[in-house]
């Protein structure tokens, strides 16, 4: 085993590394850019090295720059995580030639994944299906026929150059192939200047499903399957263990393919074998093909993990330092299953924008594993992906692991910038989801109804406005007392695009908070009780609210005292303020001016003197030129109303 | 020490006094929600529709979140003026402003534009009384008119009326006590001297005037035509005149200046020498109160039944128990501030008189406030006991009670009559604060007595001279002075003309007691030095 490692990541997948080394009592160096100096990796790794700036080119992809901290540190091996240097076979290359040992697989290995069609071709002579087309240069209408019916239908055309949807018709039946192929054709032609077409078979109902492999450089195992199907622009949004609806027989179908086609490739440490399956009609040990070979650590490694017991990093770290495989294949089982849903910041409604910003605060609930990169006063940078976590539940059965991600979910407490906590809260609560009926067309086609903000209640925004108040601690013996009626003081609250303003009548510890036509009774009984329900948590940062219900309300109190009440703001004159020589005007009538622009200069006193504009507005008129003599109070230029 | 109540909760005796009190304090209740309305529906609307907030939710805007508000007078007024002044058309109240007690003084331009009648000038002037001699820093939040014109005979000449105020806004200042106006509607003519007397002034753009007089007077006075705002408005006051500090745009502007103005005062607030300890609730309800105090006044009770459900703990450390039992004297603590407690269970013997002197000055050794619970009907009477000296024992408990410096608070629990209210701290003998509940009476005697004098006068010169006079013809003559001493004796009677800072809820006097005592902590206490006692 390893005395020290470097890890070349940051995040999350850097947290996470440093967790199983330590465990193995491995060292750990971690390496930074500017913008994580500070960030939870560096925090908790035995070492930590600047490597540069923000830019991931300018730090996590210098390789060589790397490899010298690595030598520097007495680092033995380097570990890629994902994303980064993790599939960069050259990388690998300098890696090995320094004498140190890459914690994955082999250059070669790499290269021969990277070329999707090289990698297809490979596969088939290794026996691992892959999705049935025809790509040849022979474009007679016979031979296009003759392959459709060879692959079976439905197939798709699709214009060789094409792209966008362009060139490309399904067809159902053999029947309409021909009609078919000759508009897919005119339109690759206008479109692409190319008539050429492919032909391959119709996925009907895809589903994302992939094998994790791990090999010891000649053998491998897989670790059982993952369904990765609840995409969104082919981002994964909640993937899970095993997939739903999966077979014995299908399985082990799928588990062999996958371990052939890491053995095809001497493949050493963790990899993914990612597959289309056809869920059309359940799933069928003949309806799955051979996608692509990630050859790194997943992301969503941790459902697997969850499933078999089995520490993936650590398994990493042994085979890497020389160790066979840790398991056999017949020691692997599943139990029970695992999901994990990747929370972001990121602004859905507005189209899943990415966002930043600084956790105020950030906690998970008990009962779910979060791996994550930040805690709470952390910053989430626009340098990189705007992961926040990555939230884990297991359950004995797929129905109480969902509810267990669902309520790990609706427990979240993020506040500082906004998240897709709602997002996949509505996703974990999708009927169709719930009952395995997954697929990747399953967001695209309910975009409307998961990406909606959640709606406020006004037991919250009374709530909210009574924390804005300060009047969310407990109860004071002489708090609010008044003599007979209480008083009623109001506050105004930003949420969203809407200004609220809630009236409070406190009387002793109870208050009436009048939110619009809705009236919400305040009462304390072991903690504050809004219309009878308990208050939900919060966080405060200055006139920042975020209230933890619904996946998270946030709130910002208007400060009266923002609207400074400008002197000059309601006056049109600008004045001399003494007596002195006009050395220049500026303004000249019909100008447009804005506050702060000089619009004369005064000469007195030995001393210049520039006048500005008190306010954004147009000068009306100019009542004095260069070179005037002027006493204190002149009126030198006067603005339009 | 643990007080023990002998009531039971469920007996006839408590459910009629409870429903006997309630009576009382629903017609308490009802003048004072009256009165905060202020003036009526139209008015408000037009205030409101002019984008100012009406008063008591400027006072709201202006205290913290949660922070109590001990309203004084708020009867004030009542039944005066024909009802045209309700609450006398001014706020004034202690509430805390960042953290710390001030004297809010707001007007209420909804009552006759927030001109001064005569009771509004005294509540004025009673706030800042309270606010000098408790060292809290006032807040005027200014809407008025001036002096109301028809009352000028009684609101302008004499030592305490208008012109009383900015004296003492010159005298507190001058005490190192802050004067923060805040200018939210017009401040005409002597009002003009409030922000101009203040500290630190801010007023509100386009809404706030200030000027010796006003557009009309100007006109008649010279011939100059001027608009208000450019007379005497935000603009001008803070960027010509200087006469404000601060520009507001609105109200909830200017408040929240004001409260900031608060928390630039820069000094802590006097910390007490006394030995606090944590407020711990009574063993005893205080809602029990008004079951266990019996509704009608001639109705003996024991007074620690009424201490058990004030104090802290129900714990009484009585003193001097065995002496003079009429007047009960012992130490307690409320929301964990020390007091001594001079309570009445009875008339006034000598004895009684004589301890009661004896425990106002181990008091003020300590210099520990007072809470004075009257119910008296007065000192003892008879050949005996003006034999024994009741007289000169009665001039040593009020020698003490008149020259004691530690800060006294009187509630008004039953009857004030004669001599008893002089000695039991009442408003002559300026106790802090001065509380009633809707059972109490005050009179200089009973009316019954009262009338039962100027009937045993006229019967003496009828029989005299020789004349007869039924007791049908008694009756009828005794019957207008009987109504006159009831009308007069009633405490909203008495607090319409703030003979006292307000009737309370019996309930409530377990917080009025603490929060008037926490006001009083804010002045240091002095040391006592007594008048001769005639031994």
């Amino acid at each position: 085993m390893f005395d020290k490692i470097l890890i070349a990541n940051r995040g999350e997948i850097a947290c996470r590394v440093i967790e199983s080394a330590r465990a193995l009592g491995v060292k750990t160096v971690a390496v930074y850019s500017d913008a994580d100096a500070a960030s939870r990796h560096v925090a908790m790794a035995d070492e930590a090295v600047h490597i540069g700036g923000p830019a991931p080119a300018d730090s996590y992809l210098r390789g060589n720059a790397i490899i010298d901290v690595a030598k520097a540190t007495g680092a033995q091996g380097i570990h890629p995580g994902y994303g980064f240097l993790s599939e960069n076979p050259d990388f690998v290359e300098a890696v090995e030639a320094a004498g140190l040992v890459f914690i994955g697989p082999t250059a070669k290995a790499i290269r021969a994944m990277g070329l999707k069609d090289a990698a297809k071709a490979l596969m088939e002579k290794a026996g691992v299906p892959v999705v049935p087309g025809y790509h040849g240069e022979d474009q007679a209408d016979a031979v296009l026929s003759e392959a459709a019916d060879q692959i079976g239908y439905p197939v798709l055309i699709k214009a060789v150059a094409g792209g966008g949807g362009k060139g490309m018709r399904l067809v159902e039946a053999p029947g309409d192939f021909a009609d078919a192929l000759a508009s897919a054709r005119g339109e690759a032609k206008t479109a692409f200047g190319n008539p050429a077409v492919l032909v391959e078979k119709f996925v009907e109902k895809p589903r994302h499903i992939e094998v994790q492999v791990f090999g010891d450089g000649t053998r491998a195992v897989h670790l059982f399957e993952r369904d990765c199907s609840l995409q969104r622009r082919h981002q994964k949004v909640i993937e899970e263990a095993p997939a739903p609806g999966m077979t014995q027989e299908m399985r082990e179908a799928m588990g062999q393919a996958a371990v052939r086609a890491a053995e095809a490739i001497g493949y050493k440490g963790a990899g993914t074998v990612e597959f289309i399956v056809d869920g059309s009609n359940g799933l069928r040990p003949d309806g799955f093909w051979f996608m692509e070979m990630n050859t790194r650590l997943q992301v969503e490694h941790p459902v697997t993990e969850a499933i078999t017991g089995v520490d993936l990093v650590e398994w990493q770290l042994r085979v890497a330092s020389g160790e066979a495989l840790p398991a056999a294949q017949e020691d692997l089982t599943i139990t029970g299953h695992a999901f994990e849903a990747r929370l972001y910041a990121e602004d859905v409604p507005a189209g899943f924008l990415p966002a930043t910003g600084r956790l105020a605060h950030l906690a998970f609930p008990d009962g779910a594993r979060a791996d994550t990169g930040v805690r709470s006063g952390d910053v989430i940078s626009p340098h990189y992906d705007p992961m926040i976590a990555k939230v884990i539940t297991h359950g004995p059965t797929r129905d109480i692991a969902l509810k267990r991600l669902s309520q790990a979910l609706g427990q979240t407490q993020v506040a500082g910038t906004v998240t897709n906590l709602a997002f996949l809260g509505a996703l974990a609560g999708h009927e169709g989801f719930a009952k395995g009926d997954v697929d990747t067309g399953l967001i695209g086609r309910d975009i409307d109804a998961l990406a909606r903000a959640p709606q406020t209640g006004g037991e919250d925004i009374a709530w909210a406005g009574m924390v804005a108040l300060g009047l969310d601690a407990v109860p004071q013996g002489l708090g609010g007392f008044t003599l007979w009626d209480g008083l009623t003081r109001s506050v105004t609250l930003r949420h969203g695009a809407d200004d609220l303003t809630l009236h409070i009548t406190s009387k002793g510890a109870e208050h009436r908070i009048a939110v619009g036509e809705h009236e919400v009774i305040a009462t304390y009984l072991n903690g504050w009780q809004l219309n009878g329900k308990a208050a939900p948590a919060f966080h405060r940062d200055g006139d920042d609210i975020t209230l933890f219900t619904g996946y998270g309300h946030a709130f910002t109190r208007i400060d009266p005292l923002d609207r400074a009440a400008d002197g000059g703001a309601g006056g049109n004159l600008i004045e001399a303020p003494m007596p002195g020589l006009v050395k220049s005007m500026l303004a000249a009538v019909g100008q447009q001016v804005t506050a702060g622009m000089r619009l004369a200069v005064l000469e007195a006193m030995k001393m210049e003197h520039a006048l500005t504009a008190p306010r954004d507005g147009v000068v009306a008129e100019v009542l004095v030129a260069d070179g005037a003599q002027v006493e204190a109070g002149a009126p030198l230029i006067r603005l339009e109303e | 020490m643990k007080l023990r109540s002998g009531a039971i909760a469920s007996s006839e005796d408590f459910r009629r006094n409870r429903d006997g009190h309630l009576a009382a304090l629903q017609v308490v209740q009802e003048a004072a929600e009256a009165a905060a309305l202020g003036g009526g529906e139209k008015s408000r609307d037009r205030h409101l529709s002019r984008g100012k907030l009406l008063p008591r939710d400027r006072v709201a805007g202006l205290l913290d979140p949660g922070s109590p508000f001990l309203e004084l007078g708020a009867t004030a007024a009542h039944d005066m003026y024909g009802n045209a002044a309700p609450c006398a058309g001014i706020i004034t109240g202690i509430g805390r402003v960042q953290g710390r007690e001030v004297m809010v003084v707001c007007n209420d331009a909804t009552v006759k534009g927030g001109t001064y009648y005569p009771m509004t000038v005294k509540k004025h002037l009673r706030a800042q009384e309270v606010a000098e001699e408790n060292h809290l820093p006032c807040v005027y939040l200014v809407d008025s008119g001036g002096a109301n014109l028809p009352n000028q005979d009684e609101v302008f000449p004499d030592r305490d009326h208008f012109g009383r105020i900015f004296y003492n806004q010159a005298r507190m200042s001058a005490k190192g006590i802050p004067q923060i106006a805040v200018v939210m509607g017009s401040c005409t003519a002597g009002g003009a001297y409030v922000p101009a007397m203040s500290d630190v002034t801010i007023i509100v753009k386009e809404q706030g005037t200030i000027f010796l007089a006003g557009p009309p007077l100007v006109k008649a006075a010279t011939g100059e035509v001027v608009s208000a705002e450019d007379l005497g408005g935000g603009d001008v006051h803070t960027r010509l005149s200087g006469v404000a500090d601060y520009l507001a745009e609105d109200d909830a502007h200017a408040l929240a200046l004001a409260r900031r103005a608060v928390g630039s005062l820069g000094f802590a607030p006097h910390v007490s020498h006394l030995q606090l300890q944590s407020p711990e609730e009574p063993a005893y309800d205080p809602d029990e109160i008004i079951g266990v105090v019996p509704a009608d006044l001639r109705t003996p009770y024991d007074i620690r039944e009424v201490i058990a459900r004030m104090v802290d703990g129900s714990r009484f450390d009585e003193f001097k128990p065995r002496f003079g039992e009429t007047l009960v004297t012992g130490f307690a603590h409320v929301m964990g501030m020390p007091v001594g407690i001079v309570a009445n269970n009875g008339v006034l013997f000598s004895e009684a008189a004589q301890k009661g002197a004896h425990f106002v000055e181990l008091c003020s050794q300590r210099r520990i406030p007072l809470v004075f619970l009257q119910n008296i009907t007065g000192f003892m009477v008879g050949r005996k006991y003006e034999n024994e000296g009741i007289a000169r024992h009665g001039a040593k408990m009020v020698t003490a009670v008149a020259s004691t410096n530690v800060p006294k608070i009187t509630m008004l629990v039953g009857g004030s009559f004669g001599a008893g209210n002089y000695g039991m701290a009442g408003r002559a003998y300026s106790p802090r604060f001065l509380w009633t509940w809707p059972n109490s009476r005050i009179s200089v005697m009973g009316g019954e007595q009262a009338a039962g004098v100027l009937a045993t006068v006229k019967r003496d010169g009828i029989e005299r001279t020789g004349g007869s006079w039924s007791a049908e013809e008694e009756a009828d003559f005794k019957r207008p002075t009987i109504e006159m001493f009831e009308r007069q004796s009633h405490p909203l009677y008495a607090s319409a003309r703030l003979w006292d800072d307000g009737v309370i809820d019996p309930r409530k006097s377990r917080e009025v007691l603490a929060l008037s005592l926490r006001a009083a902590l804010n002045a240091p206490i002095e040391e006592t030095r007594f008048g001769v006692f005639r031994m």
